[in-house]
């Protein structure tokens, strides 16, 4: 692999972590997450899956959740179809103290390199019937994706109906090792130098 | 305070005039840039040496403010601000403003840092006097923009608290100034320092630094630079500031921004002002009125009015308004806007300076025009039918065949195309309809006398029969003159009396026809001259029909000749006939008169007797008394030649014409002329325009479905309809009906059903061309009453004046048409076998091209249509016929030509990244491909390599070669070409099926996708609320149930199977090499017998002293699995107990541990009984004491096999199972006297084999998948299905473990309800003739028979996917099935064979669920397994049918209500509606179902000659294989020992395995000699010799390694009907005795 001849697979590491959630009205809330990627992607390092732990809101930005929840993962591949996506569910305690669902939501990994911030936007299956969301209120057992890999592939979704609910911001730190050599271009063409690269990110910061 | 204020303003003041010199300079060339700014330079410097003293002064200050400042920052950003502070801040705000005000401070300074710096360089390579670079450096100097921030008034605090920051700023800035030495070099070091200080302002100035500043002298130029930074700072600070007011100036401000010019002029005075207001910053807030600011909105706010502008305004003045239109020029038309609309647009337009350049010559905004054309720009689409948008038009498009429902299924024998019938509608013909007339009526009822007659005349009977009668009579004359004239020819004699039999008849046939046809024509006439007088009454002429009578004229003399001749031979025949009977009457009654005579004599004789001896003869006399007067016979009269004459002369009157009179030849012709609607009273008027507006058509119906239809004709004044359309209907099956509808239309509005005609469908011999015209009848029972002259259908209706006479006559009339099967273009009639009636099996339609079958319809000619456009003198301005013109200027000047084809996607071509060569050459393409396809090979296939050349070519190899064997008959490895042929079929049958699940793996529902709890009954809400009340009862353990995993998270390793092998009954025991033989009771018990008095069926124990001599076995179980071997401890003696678990990995193919993966897994768990034998391998007596030299030996005894769908599905198996054993085992006995010790026998008397208790099951479990839910197409009722699904629902909710049947899926992919599967089938004949006598055996053999037909496992590869059930005679033919065929085929056996017979559905082990056969056998239930043959009691303990839950026979379905489903524990009594559900009950009856088996089975003899080479080409297989398993070792074949097996193995066929083995091991032994033998022959099902390989290497034989080893194998093969064929393999391996 190290030769300098032409390597075989291109390595795209990610690191980050799940920063916050908004969820309003919504309190003591941990989330799970996982990657989905295609048939010629492998995971060479890190955890494909994670469990955070159960944060509540402080009494400053009531809606905001901060998790602070580590990612670090490097896949390996050979085919950019089938691109990693992380994939992220939040669940917490009901009116009951059930553990329902608060949300599903799915993101690709950047892309480019550099540091990216991405907020996913939640949803959640809805009942199908005005008793189902009843009882499933009432005995905590609301409608759950089968797996939640489910949100990251189009296959199937028309079947279900969600609402939606809450964000999720992640941020993310991705490098790439070879995709340039093996002709995958992933940076746009006005970013050739990438000392202009901060400058541009901060401007946009501020 | 006041002195720095005001220095600050000074300085304030210079900078921005400097700045505005600067500002100057950008506009100005490079060189006269530097030149200037130098001398602006220069004016600086003196007025800052000016100012000098005052300027360090206020340095000074500034440093201690800034002091101060630093350490005030808490306390004032807390407490209110003193007025120093603010004017400090003012102070702050004037110099340097450009901090940001907000956190982090850090970018913004290095910004301001960069900004400078950059400007500072500018300055140095001014000073270099670089001049050529100093409009890179202008370009530099440009400062970013700086993001503009609201700031709220809160924030204003922290605005104090920044002052500190901007301090530092204004610090830096002196920093700078002071560090701008003239030394460059210097100059540079400290410009980087500050650079890389920038990010750390905080820092106080270095001693150096301080003492720079001091010491130094100030240069103008930073400060020069200095300002104009300061000037752009100020610029976002005014940014900020105005943002802070609520009036904003924004207008200027970016203008500004913007427009330099324009800021150049304003800058002074707009600066100035600024800081004005920038010290105004802290007042508070105050607001103005409304309307002072309504007053200053005034001055930017324009509302335009909506009034009209008035034309002058709009005008250049002193013009007119022009208007091109009136000129005659073409003005497009201009898209609507609203008045109000173009009258602010003009408003807004004018306030402008150049507005008026916006308005046209016309006055009106300039406008293009209106760019949406008024014609398509796609090809029109040209509606045949008038009044349809052509959107809306029905376009008849092609049919074609939909493949996607059964395109992965396929029939056995492909049918070629589609077939074709051609029905020829040519006409319609009314007979009567409701708007005939009373002429039509009578028209009609002429015109069929007419064609009656027409008929006749064409038949011309009369003639016919007249001939026939001269040709007798001239017979007869002539016989009797040649009897006359020479001898008396016997022949001629004798047919004489039957020829005039003959002639009579004749005559009397002529003279009824003759009767008829004159009636006809009376008739025909009278019919006319009704209908001529009715015409006279209404004075108005319907129809055209006129009749002429042809008179022809006959010569009157021949005429009456010819009459008179005909009736004097008339005559004659009457008088000689009644001469004749006149003859044969005078006989009888000569006759009778003898005796009458004879009898008046006797009576006379008598009575004179009687006077004679009167007592003597009483009784005779009595007798005559009471005898009957006899009559006298009457002499019969002689017939009266004038009577006859007079008859025969009346007759011909009536029925013949007259001589003399002309023949009358009546002609129908259509003539005549018809009233015009003019002359017609009103309510003739109203009849024919009532007819005018009707019209006619037909629909085809093909199998009750609308095919298509005739175009809608008018009917004609004449009430025919002609079509003359021909129907060419592609069809795929069999015709079931053919039908025609035939609809009346009335005007626009209503169409109605007239009558159906069904039409015969074609023989098969009736091709296009050759098939006759038909015209089919039909009649409409309609009551139809009309107000008019029509006289209505289904109404009575008179001709007479006084209503009298009257009738009803119905619509009725004839279509006339033709079916036929048209023929190919080969000839070939294209008719679908008559065969595809019943089955149905369609073909798969080739591949339609859908582009070929767009035409390219809708271009006309070009030709005509360039002409028609010069002589419509188009306007080729007009932009609506630009479309035309363009199109015509292509045509006529013939460039452009008209693409021949229409291409949906024609920019593919842009999208292809690759050429398609290079895709198709690409290995990575192709793998990519066929991964995305889910081909199997790849479907799993991870990582695709990224270059070409590390794909290796073997990984397409498999592919190509399933890809190529597919259709390629591999002999080779089946040895049989039918049984090639159909493994190659059910390949594909596999395969379609794996590929419709793959399908249907995509369609997903709500539940694939959301888990939601079922909303939860009432009964189970209580249950629960019950259960909250319920008393904890922590000593009473409660069974959880295993956590179940899903599939996804795992991996390999991860799966481990379990398997507990408990203990083993009977396993069989070696025999004393030399032992007495006994032979074995050989009785063939029936099933009574062996049921229930088995006892006595033993044979009784045997000599105790055999019993101890015997040797102990010593078993060990091996277990392997996916090539894991795992093996137990010896345990000794014939029923060993091990209960030892064993663990065996598990690995999914190809890692993949989903579902449907895990379903498809083929592994099988072998469980194997070994014997481990000892040898003494000391070959020296010597060694003996020293040391133990034993010599291992393993020898097969039996095996289970276990498959691991079966595992997989049932979680665990818990269970005693027969172990396999081969019917014979060379040295091994099964041992018979220790069921009786044990006394089981009640249990164990059947079982003769040897069982093992094993449980098996799966760590951790995993969830069985689903099956799939596909909705297949169906030829059932509709009723019956949902009846199905009620029933199954019902069943299911009761017992949801227990499943239930009611509808199975045939080979074709139809769903069939499954009681049509069982039918009362005929089993071949020669099992039947084998065993006449008995039932039992009969049974035995069919059974034995069916479980030769190889078991195909499908379960294994369809499992949970779906299961196709094959009838019996596709089984048959295929030779292969699962449970199910076996199952029906054994049941439909039993039920031929009269037995009464039922499918079981339930759970076997290890099958999984099943289906066996349950039958009633005097008051017994006895089950069978239909796989292997066997059968059991219901009550016996090892039968593997473990669940029962349907019953099925032809006409029902039972589903098992009983508590329990053990066969054991549950009464197969289906008449208990308690017991078992049925579900055609008294509600719902069975409606007589057909059956989808066949009529019979049809059975091929067995061909001996094929199994004898079968035989020896298996056994020469074999052979080769064990030689090639020893590679180390030599391998000799016994041949006598193999002769001998031989010869054994047909008797083994014989007896079904039973009761040989110690024939075997005596005639062996009597053979051999002194060899130790071991071996026993194998009995398999034959389907392909793979598995026997397999088969005998699992056996071990060859594993032996003695030297001296001898091997010995003998093949046989038993055909059964229907090449049905039983296996047989017997190994042995010798080793001779020492």
């Amino acid at each position: 692999m190290a030769a300098a001849g032409s390597p075989s697979v291109f390595l795209v590491s990610v690191t980050g972590q799940i920063e916050s959630g908004r969820f309003p009205g919504f309190d003591d809330l941990y989330c799970k997450f996982c990657f989905v990627y295609g048939q010629d992607w492998v995971p060479t390092a890190g955890l494909e899956e994670g469990i955070s732990q159960i944060t509540s809101t402080s009494d400053v930005s009531p809606t905001t959740l901060v998790w602070n929840f580590p990612i670090d993962i490097t896949f390996k591949s050979t085919n950019p179809s089938g691109w990693p996506q992380i994939v992220v569910s939040v669940y917490g305690p009901d009116f009951f103290g059930h553990d329902v669902v608060r949300g599903y939501g799915a993101v690709h990994v950047p892309f480019t390199p550099g540091r990216h911030t991405r907020t996913i936007p939640m949803f959640v299956p809805e009942s199908t019937s005005r008793l189902q969301q009843f009882t499933s209120w009432f005995t905590g057992r609301r409608p759950e994706f089968t797996d939640p890999r489910v949100v990251a592939q189009g296959e199937g979704r028309e079947v279900t109906r969600v609402r939606s609910q809450g964000f999720v911001t992640i941020s993310f730190n991705v490098v790439t090792k070879d995709m340039q050599k093996l002709g995958y271009n992933v940076s746009p063409s006005d970013m050739q130098d990438p000392s202009l690269g901060p400058l541009t990110e901060g401007i946009h910061m501020y | 305070m006041e002195c720095i204020s005001s220095s600050l303003w000074t300085y304030q003041s210079v900078s921005l005039t400097r700045n505005s010199c600067i500002a100057c300079d950008s506009q100005v060339s490079a060189t006269d840039q530097m030149s200037r700014s130098e001398e602006s330079q220069m004016i600086i410097m003196e007025e800052l040496q000016d100012e000098d003293a005052a300027q360090t002064e206020r340095l000074r200050r500034a440093l201690t403010a800034r002091r101060h400042s630093r350490r005030h920052t808490l306390p004032e950003a807390v407490g209110a601000p003193e007025p120093r502070e603010e004017e400090r801040s003012r102070a702050g705000m004037a110099a340097a403003p450009a901090a940001p005000r907000e956190l982090p401070p850090v970018p913004s300074t290095s910004r301001a840092g960069s900004a400078e710096s950059s400007v500072r360089e500018r300055m140095r390579e001014k000073l270099k006097a670089a001049k050529s670079k100093a409009e890179i450096t202008l370009l530099q100097e440009d400062p970013t923009p700086r993001p503009r921030r609201l700031k709220s008034i809160k924030e204003r605090k922290t605005e104090v608290r920044l002052h500190k920051a901007s301090d530092n700023d204004k610090f830096r800035e002196m920093q700078e100034d002071e560090s701008h030495l003239p030394s460059k070099i210097k100059f540079r070091d400290t410009v980087k320092k500050l650079k890389e200080k920038s990010t750390y302002q905080n820092d106080l100035p270095s001693a150096e630094e301080a003492y720079n500043f001091f010491t130094f002298n100030f240069d103008a130029e930073p400060q020069n630079m200095k300002a104009e930074a300061r000037k752009r700072n100020e610029l976002n600070e005014e940014e900020e500031a105005e943002e802070e007011c609520v009036e904003t100036q924004e207008g200027e401000q970016e203008e500004d921004e913007t427009d330099e010019d324009a800021r150049l002029a304003k800058d002074d005075l707009f600066i100035i002002g600024q800081t004005a207001e920038d010290f105004l910053v802290m007042e508070p807030a105050d607001c103005e009125n409304y309307s002072e600011q309504l007053k200053k909105e005034k001055e930017f706010l324009f509302i335009p009015s909506m009034l009209a502008v008035p034309a002058s305004e709009k005008m250049p003045r002193d013009i007119q308004p022009r208007y091109l239109e009136d000129e005659g020029l073409y003005v497009g038309e201009r898209p609507f806007v609203s008045q109000s609309n173009q009258n602010i647009i003009e408003n807004r337009i004018l306030r402008q300076e150049q507005g008026k350049e916006w308005f046209g010559d016309d006055g009106k905004i300039l406008a293009l025009p209106n760019p949406i054309k008024q014609s398509s720009t796609r090809p029109p689409i040209f509606s045949l039918e008038e009044g349809i948008a052509p959107e809306l038009e029905t376009v008849y498009v092609k049919a074609v065949k939909m493949t996607a429902a059964n395109q992965y299924l396929l029939g056995p024998g492909d049918l070629q195309g589609p077939f074709q019938l051609d029905i020829d509608i040519s006409g319609l013909i009314f007979t009567h309809h409701p708007c005939f007339s009373r002429e039509h009526v009578l028209a009609a009822k002429l015109a069929q006398l007419y064609d009656q007659y027409l008929a006749r005349k064409q038949k011309n009977l009369t003639k016919l029969l007249t001939d026939k009668l001269h040709v007798l009579r001239n017979a007869v004359q002539s016989g009797i003159d040649s009897g006359d004239a020479g001898g008396p020819r016997p022949v001629a004699q004798q047919s004489i009396p039957e020829y005039k039999i003959e002639i009579r008849q004749t005559r009397r046939l002529r003279d009824a026809e003759q009767e008829k046809d004159r009636t006809l024509l009376k008739t025909i006439v009278k019919v006319w001259k009704q209908m001529k007088s009715l015409r006279d009454f209404q004075k108005f002429t319907n129809t055209p029909m006129k009749l002429y009578l042809r008179k022809e004229e006959v010569d009157q003399r021949l005429d009456e000749e010819a009459y008179e001749a005909e009736i004097q031979a008339e005559i004659n025949e009457l008088l000689e006939e009644c001469m004749e009977e006149y003859e044969k009457k005078m006989e009888e009654y000569k006759t009778e008169l003898k005796e009458w005579k004879l009898w008046k004599k006797t009576q006379k004789s008598k009575k004179k007797k009687k006077k004679k001896d009167i007592h003597e003869d009483e009784e005779s006399v009595e007798d005559c008394d009471l005898g009957e007067e006899r009559v006298k016979p009457i002499p019969p009269k002689m017939a009266n030649s004038r009577d006859i004459e007079q008859q025969v002369r009346e007759k011909a009157d009536n029925c013949r014409r007259k001589p003399g009179e002309p023949a009358l030849i009546p002609e129908l012709v259509l003539s005549g002329n018809i009233t015009p609607t003019e002359l017609c009273p009103r309510a003739e008027v109203l009849r024919r325009e009532d007819v005018k507006k009707r019209s006619a058509f037909i629909k085809v119906l093909f199998n009750s479905k609308e095919v298509s239809r005739t175009v809608t004709r008018p009917i004609s004044s004449d009430f025919r309809v002609h079509f003359g359309q021909i129907f060419n209907l592609q069809i795929f099956s069999w015709p079931e009906s053919l039908k025609l509808q035939i609809y009346e239309t009335m005007g626009m509005s209503s169409t109605t059903l007239l009558a159906e005609v069904f039409i015969p469908v074609p023989e098969t011999t009736v091709l296009t061309g050759s098939a006759p015209m038909e015209e089919v009848e039909f009649s409409s029972s309609q009551r139809v009453m009309l107000d008019h002259e029509g006289v209505g259908s289904g109404v009575s209706f008179s001709f007479e004046a006084d209503g009298s006479n009257r009738m009803t006559l119905m619509t009725s009339g004839k279509v006339s048409n033709s079916v036929s099967w048209a023929v190919g273009e080969k000839g070939i009639p294209l008719i679908p076998p008559v065969s595809q009636q019943n089955t149905g099996i369609s073909s798969a339609l080739k591949n339609i091209d859908a582009i070929a079958s767009i035409g390219t319809s809708g271009l006309t000619d070009m030709k005509k249509l360039a002409k028609w456009a010069a002589e419509a003198k188009l306007d080729p301005n007009d932009p609506s016929n630009a479309a035309l013109m363009q199109l015509i200027m292509a045509a006529t000047s013939g460039e452009a030509q008209v693409p021949e084809f229409f291409r949906l996607e024609q920019l593919q071509q842009e999208f292809n990244f690759v050429s398609d060569e290079e895709f198709n050459r690409s290995k990575r393409f192709r793998l990519l491909q066929l991964r995305s396809e889910e081909v199997s090979e790849f479907r799993n296939y991870k990582q695709v390599p990224l270059h070409e050349r590390e794909i290796s070519e073997k990984i397409f190899q498999d592919y190509e070669k399933r890809l190529q064997e597919r259709d390629v008959v591999d002999s080779k490895n089946y040895l049989d070409a039918h049984r090639a042929v159909v493994a190659n079929y059910l390949q594909k049958v596999r395969e379609s099926v794996i590929n419709r699940f793959l399908i249907a793996k995509h369609h997903f529902i709500l539940s694939d996708l959301v888990n939601e709890e079922e909303i939860p009954s009432l009964g189970i809400l209580g249950l629960s609320l019950f259960k909250l009340a319920e008393p904890k009862r922590p000593l009473r353990p409660r069974r959880k149930e295993r956590k179940k995993v899903t599939a996804q998270n795992l991996s390999d390793g991860d799966v481990k199977l379990l398997v507990n092998i408990v203990r083993a009954y009977d396993i069989p025991v070696r025999k004393p090499v030399m032992g007495k033989f006994q032979q074995p009771s050989k009785s063939s018990r029936s099933f009574n017998e062996m049921f229930a008095a088995s006892a006595s069926a033993q044979s009784p124990p045997d000599s105790p002293d055999w019993a101890f001599s015997q040797v102990l076995v010593r078993p060990f179980v091996e277990v392997s699995f996916q090539r894991t071997v795992c093996r137990t401890t010896t345990a000794e003696g014939p029923n060993p107990n091990w209960n030892e678990e064993l663990e065996l990995p598990f690995r999914a193919p190809n890692g993949d541990y989903s579902t449907h993966s895990l379903q498809s897994v083929k592994d099988e768990v072998f469980i194997n009984v070994f014997d481990e034998v000892l040898h003494d391998a000391v070959e020296d007596d010597r060694e003996r004491g020293s040391g133990i030299h034993t010599h291992v030996e393993r020898r097969w005894l039996g095996c289970v096999k276990i498959p691991f769908t079966t595992i997989y599905f049932q979680a665990r198996i818990d269970g005693t199972f027969k172990v396999d054993i081969p019917p014979v085992l060379l040295g091994y006995s099964k041992d018979k006297t220790l069921g009786i010790e044990r006394g089981y026998d009640s249990v164990q008397n059947l079982s003769e084999g040897s069982y093992i208790t094993l449980f098996i099951t799966i760590e951790p479990q995993l969830i069985p998948g689903e099956s799939v839910r596909e909705k297949f197409d169906t030829q059932e009722d509709e009723k019956l299905l949902q009846a199905a699904e009620k029933y199954e629902a019902e069943c299911t909710s009761a017992f949801p473990s227990r499943q239930c049947l009611t509808t199975v899926i045939d080979l074709s992919g139809k769903t069939v309800f499954i009681t049509k599967y069982i039918k009362p089938l005929n089993p071949p004949e020669e099992l039947l003739d084998a065993v006449p006598d008995s039932s039992q055996s009969a049974a035995e053999l069919v059974a034995r028979y069916v479980s030769l037909i190889p078991f195909l496992p499908d379960s294994v590869s369809f499992a949970g996917i779906c299961d196709l059930w094959s009838t019996s005679d596709q089984f048959l033919y295929l030779l292969a099935g699962d449970e199910e065929e076996h199952a029906v085929l054994l049941c439909n056996y039993f039920l031929g064979m009269g037995k009464k017979a039922w499918l079981i559905i339930g759970n076997a082990i290890p099958e999984g669920s099943t289906a066996y056969v349950l039958t009633l056998e005097r008051s017994q239930y006895v089950i069978w397994n239909p796989s292997t043959g066997c059968f059991y009691g219901q009550y016996d303990t090892f039968c593997p049918l473990q669940n029962v839950y349907c019953l099925i026979s032809c006409d029902n379905i039972w589903f098992n209500v009983q508590e329990h489903d053990a066969p054991a524990r549950i009464s197969f009594d289906v008449t208990k509606p308690k017991r078992w559900k049925s579900f055609f009950s008294r509600s719902f009856p069975y409606p007589g179902l057909n059956s989808v088996q066949p009529e019979e089975l049809v059975y091929q003899c067995s061909d001996k000659a094929a199994a004898v080479e079968l035989q020896g080409r298996i056994e020469k297989i074999l052979k080769e294989k064990i030689m090639e398993w020893r590679p180390r070792h030599l391998t000799r074949w016994n041949r006598y020992c193999t002769s001998t097996l031989r010869s054994f193995l047909p008797l083994l066929e014989q007896n079904q395995g039973k009761d040989v083995e110690d024939d075997h091991q005596a005639e062996l032994q009597k053979q051999l000699g002194d060899y130790r033998v071991s071996g026993f022959p194998i009995h398999r099902p034959f389907s392909e010799v793979r598995p026997l390989i397999e088969a005998v290497h699992s056996t071990g034989v060859h594993t032996i390694d003695i030297s001296n080893v001898e091997f010995a194998l003998a093949v046989y093969v038993h055909a059964y009907p229907q090449n049905v064929l039983s296996l047989w393999i017997y190994v042995a391996s010798l080793v001779r005795n020492k």
